[in-house]
């Protein structure tokens, strides 16, 4: 492991060793904060009785298909804007303030439209994630070298050629920006969304764990989430840092 | 010997293609349309421009008269606005003709790619079998030097070894026409010479013919056989000047007395030139 990676262990180790002293000691109430192993105890229990695997799933699923849908949607519109100025410069103010409008007033609309079931969830999601992928999207395009196009031209490639051979190999790096971006705002509008509006999944779970003063189970879940999302996030992380050592930031 | 035949097999006219002219222009102009409340734009011509096949020619001209223009309209790169360019006898449309290659002036690299897949990239619509792909790209990298960095990327190479990349990419389809577009441009004056010796080694043994724009009078008096001296905006020749090299030659020509009599009458065609482009841009 690298320096600076010994120094980010060091970093989280301290504070968890921090709060298991805090909590032990008892310079923080139990009833507000319980020691990280007892979390940790907590959480595989989850796991091991399996009594909130539906919960898990149904959020993994929900988190999953507003990606799928926020890469698809925003590459495809980032690309739709891209090939029309005159619409992108009509839109560009409505992007640059989109993430000020928040998407949780329309659930209910979504119920409207989609019916209670996961969609309208799935819709938040997807509505938190979606902007990001097409703002990325454009920044790819814009910053594309016009040289590469002249190459493509040079070396006669046909239109399918060009675009996978050098127009998405380009951008790919501000793609992929897009959808890192996009798991995590996925992740914040399912669970969110849960938290405040469903009847299932993890965020509900925790929400009904703390109305009811569980703490063990609230905390159990919160540490599952948080090691669901560090591990889809860091490996995105390290794969991107191995795209970019490639490149050398260029 | 094999290694130049690999590469001058580009350089042979095709059957039944005798003639001496490679490439011709004729009354060839370029107006930029009208745009965004700016005036149309006369950029070039008329003008009219043979190359004599397996010639080393240069353009110098102020800055903005052109020179790059013109080399987008003989590559196919851009349509003339009036006139007509020919490559081999036939008409350049809107496309690059199969026997044109291009090394612009900037960092053409592809950075997600090593050097030898860059420089097999040339090749990807060839159709030629793996084993010939594979034993152009190891003698075109070997030729530019880059043997040993066959695996690297791009951002493991410096500007001068990038654009040999590039030359490289270029080299595999064998050009019997390689168009450079101030390809040193962004290069250290040392690199600069060191790269003119490599292009004066790689123009003899494709017996390609090259065309060279660049902004540096020094360059285009050391490297070619003739130098167009372009006008100021729109671009025209006013004088075609015969430097009389040997073929064989490389930078050392510089200490020649004849090298300061080419450059020191390319100044004098072009000083009066730049400074009234340069005026035009301050009255505007």
């Amino acid at each position: 492991m690298s320096r600076v990676g010994l120094i980010r262990l060091a970093v989280v180790v301290a504070f968890v060793a921090l709060l298991e002293l805090a909590t032990r000691a008892g310079w923080i109430s139990s009833y507000s904060l319980i020691p990280p192993s007892q979390m940790a105890v907590a959480a595989v229990q989850i796991l091991l009785a399996g009594r909130m695997l539906d919960d898990i799933l149904l959020t993994l699923q929900n988190v999953a298909a507003a990606f799928v849908l926020a890469v698809v949607v925003g590459f495809f519109g980032g690309v739709l804007l891209h090939q029309a100025p005159r619409l992108r410069r009509a839109v560009d103010p409505l992007l640059a303030s989109y993430y000020a409008v928040p998407v949780f007033i329309f659930y209910p609309l979504m119920i409207v439209i989609f019916g209670l079931n996961a969609w309208p969830l799935i819709i938040i999601g997807f509505l938190f994630a979606v902007a990001a992928m097409v703002v990325n999207t454009l920044d790819g395009f814009d910053r594309i070298p016009r040289v590469f196009f002249k190459v493509a031209r040079v070396q006669r490639l046909s239109w399918t050629a060009e675009v996978f051979q050098v127009t998405l190999p380009a951008a790919a790096p501000y793609l992929f920006n897009g959808a890192k971006l996009c798991v995590a705002y996925a992740f914040i509008g399912v669970i969110a969304g849960e938290f405040i509006l469903a009847g299932a999944g993890m965020g509900y779970e925790i929400a009904f764990a703390y109305n009811n003063f569980d703490n063990r189970t609230m905390y159990g879940l919160m540490l599952l989430l948080l090691v669901f999302v560090t591990t889809v996030n860091m490996s995105l992380y390290a794969w991107e840092q191995r795209l970019q050592r490639r490149r050398g930031g260029r | 010997m094999t290694a130049v035949k690999n590469l001058r097999a580009a350089a042979e006219p095709p059957p039944g293609e005798a003639s001496d002219v490679q490439a011709a222009v004729r009354g060839v102009t370029r107006v930029y349309p009208a745009a965004a409340g700016r005036p149309p734009l006369h950029a070039l011509g008329p003008l009219d421009l043979d190359l004599r096949r397996g010639e080393f020619f240069s353009v110098v001209g102020p800055s903005g008269c052109g020179k790059s223009t013109l080399l987008d309209l003989i590559a196919g790169l851009a349509p003339a606005s009036e006139g007509e360019v020919s490559f081999e006898g036939r008409p350049v449309g809107r496309e690059v003709p199969e026997g044109v290659g291009v090394v612009f002036q900037e960092d053409a690299s592809f950075p997600w790619l090593t050097v030898r897949d860059n420089v097999a990239f040339g090749l990807r619509r060839s159709g030629l079998p793996k084993a010939e792909v594979a034993e152009r790209v190891d003698h075109a990298v070997g030729f530019m030097g880059l043997a040993a960095f066959a695996e690297a990327y791009p951002a493991q190479l410096s500007g001068g070894m990038r654009q040999r990349v590039c030359i490289a990419r270029t080299l595999v389809t064998r050009p019997r026409l390689l168009l450079l577009d101030e390809p040193f441009g962004a290069l250290d004056q040392q690199t600069r010479l060191l790269m003119g010796d490599e292009l004066l080694r790689l123009w003899r043994e494709t017996g390609a013919t090259v065309m060279l724009i660049t902004h540096a009078l020094d360059e285009a008096a050391m490297l070619s056989d003739r130098v167009g001296v372009m006008s100021r905006r729109p671009g025209r020749f006013i004088e075609i000047l015969e430097t009389g090299w040997a073929r064989e030659r490389d930078s050392r020509v510089v200490s020649d007395e004849r090298f300061g009599r080419i450059t020191a009458r390319l100044w004098s065609l072009l000083r009066e030139e730049s400074l009234a482009s340069i005026e035009a841009g301050r009255s505007k």
